[in-house]
């Protein structure tokens, strides 16, 4: 048990390299493949319907019911300097509505004059209607060793309550369209100590990092493929984390400075992906390998 | 306070199957932290499954158990709308129990 969290610590410190590596083998010129490597790619999408396999076994009992089950309690519960629930949060359906929020985020938010997905909406109502600082829930927002953040379970129970549901990110007012854009344009823009861009390892098929597959978000089967495996439940450490982590853990990955907690950004990047998904059932939060 | 288990019982042929899932962190006591000292022990101990005050399930768990355990079971008997009960206990003393209803 412990030497296996260890190993998932080293391994992670090995991640970043191998996006790397696996970026310039797609660039050089493609030969031939020969059978050993051949065989060796099989092997690696054998490991895939495994992890398949494992996660339908898995679908009534997944570790993510237990954040759920967190978030609603959080949710619900009078919490802050105002002694206040988030039962009066608006998810874009109105105050208090979450049943089909989820899969309805990002959108433009006229209070707070922002396109908004929904972390950093719920953090928005945290602390407004909870008196929480913002700054405080920046801190240590992703979930490690220490813990699980409050916003992780409470995005983990309100997407949940999207289960079953058609992702339908909007784009009908100018500021949605705009986020779309500039999200694109995050994109794919190249930079950073590597010259990298998210679309160096997400803006074509088959590309991998060690034996995961990545999805080419520009598609709309890798968007909602990226859309629907998130909030997740790592199984490697045994931590539930949402879009939000994905998003900075890619930017970490890519030696990009790491943007800031619940920003613009992040909002931007997850309306470009939420529109490319468009029009899929969203199955709710799942496992991770 | 310990967070909230999961619980799933179906009654099918005369016997009922129970799925369980805890919320635990299940630490080994043999990890260190970023400075180096250990991360003390924290896992569950005890855990038993009750039906019309009979336990049906009892169990002295250790530290090779994972993190948010997973327990599946089943026992002869249960009928559709009969509660089952369930509690665990760990090396802090700290407890949880939940009740479901068989479906």
């Amino acid at each position: 048990m412990s030497s296996i969290k260890l190993r998932a610590v080293l391994a992670l410190s090995g991640l970043a390299l191998a996006c790397a590596a696996h970026a310039q083998q797609a660039a050089a010129p493609k030969k031939p493949a020969a059978p050993a490597k051949k065989a060796a790619t099989e092997s690696k999408s054998a490991i895939s319907a495994e992890f398949e396999k494992f996660r339908e076994v898995m679908e009534d009992a997944s570790p993510a019911e237990l954040f759920e089950a967190k978030g609603e309690e959080l949710w619900k519960t009078r919490r802050g300097p105002k002694n206040a629930s988030l039962e009066q949060c608006d998810l874009g359906l109105g105050p208090g509505v979450i049943k089909g929020a989820y899969v309805r985020l990002p959108r433009y938010f006229a209070d707070a004059d922002q396109v908004m997905d929904a972390e950093r909406r719920i953090v928005h109502c945290m602390v407004t209607l909870q008196g929480f600082k913002a700054a405080d829930l920046g801190k240590k927002p992703f979930s490690s060793g220490s813990g699980t953040p409050d916003p992780v379970s409470l995005v983990t129970y309100v997407a949940a309550q999207s289960r079953g549901m058609k992702i339908a990110v909007p784009q009908k007012h100018p500021r949605e369209r705009e986020a779309f854009n500039v999200g694109k344009e995050i994109f794919d823009y190249r930079a950073g100590a590597w010259d990298f861009s998210c679309a160096s390892c997400h803006g074509e098929e088959g590309k991998r990092i060690r034996t995961q597959d990545l999805p080419n978000l520009s598609t709309k089967k890798g968007a909602i493929a990226a859309f629907q495996s998130w909030p997740g439940y790592r199984m490697t450490g045994g931590f539930m984390h949402t879009l939000q982590w994905r998003m900075n853990d890619c930017f970490r990955q890519q030696r990009f400075p790491e943007p800031g907690y619940a920003s613009e950004t992040i909002a931007d990047l997850l309306t470009y992906m939420g529109v490319n998904a468009n029009g899929h059932v969203y199955k709710g939060p799942g496992i991770k390998r | 306070m310990a967070d909230p288990m999961r619980i799933r019982a179906v009654a099918k042929d005369g016997a009922t199957s129970v799925k369980i899932l805890m919320a635990h962190e299940m630490e080994t006591g043999q990890r260190k932290d970023g400075a180096g000292k250990p991360i003390p022990a924290h896992f569950i101990q005890q855990i038993s499954a009750t039906w019309q005050g009979k336990v049906v399930l009892s169990a002295n768990w250790g530290t090779a158990i994972a993190k948010n355990p997973f327990l599946e079971f089943s026992f002869k008997g249960g009928q559709k709308g009969e509660k089952i009960q369930v509690t665990w206990t760990d090396n802090k003393g700290d407890k949880r129990t939940d009740e479901a209803t068989i479906n």
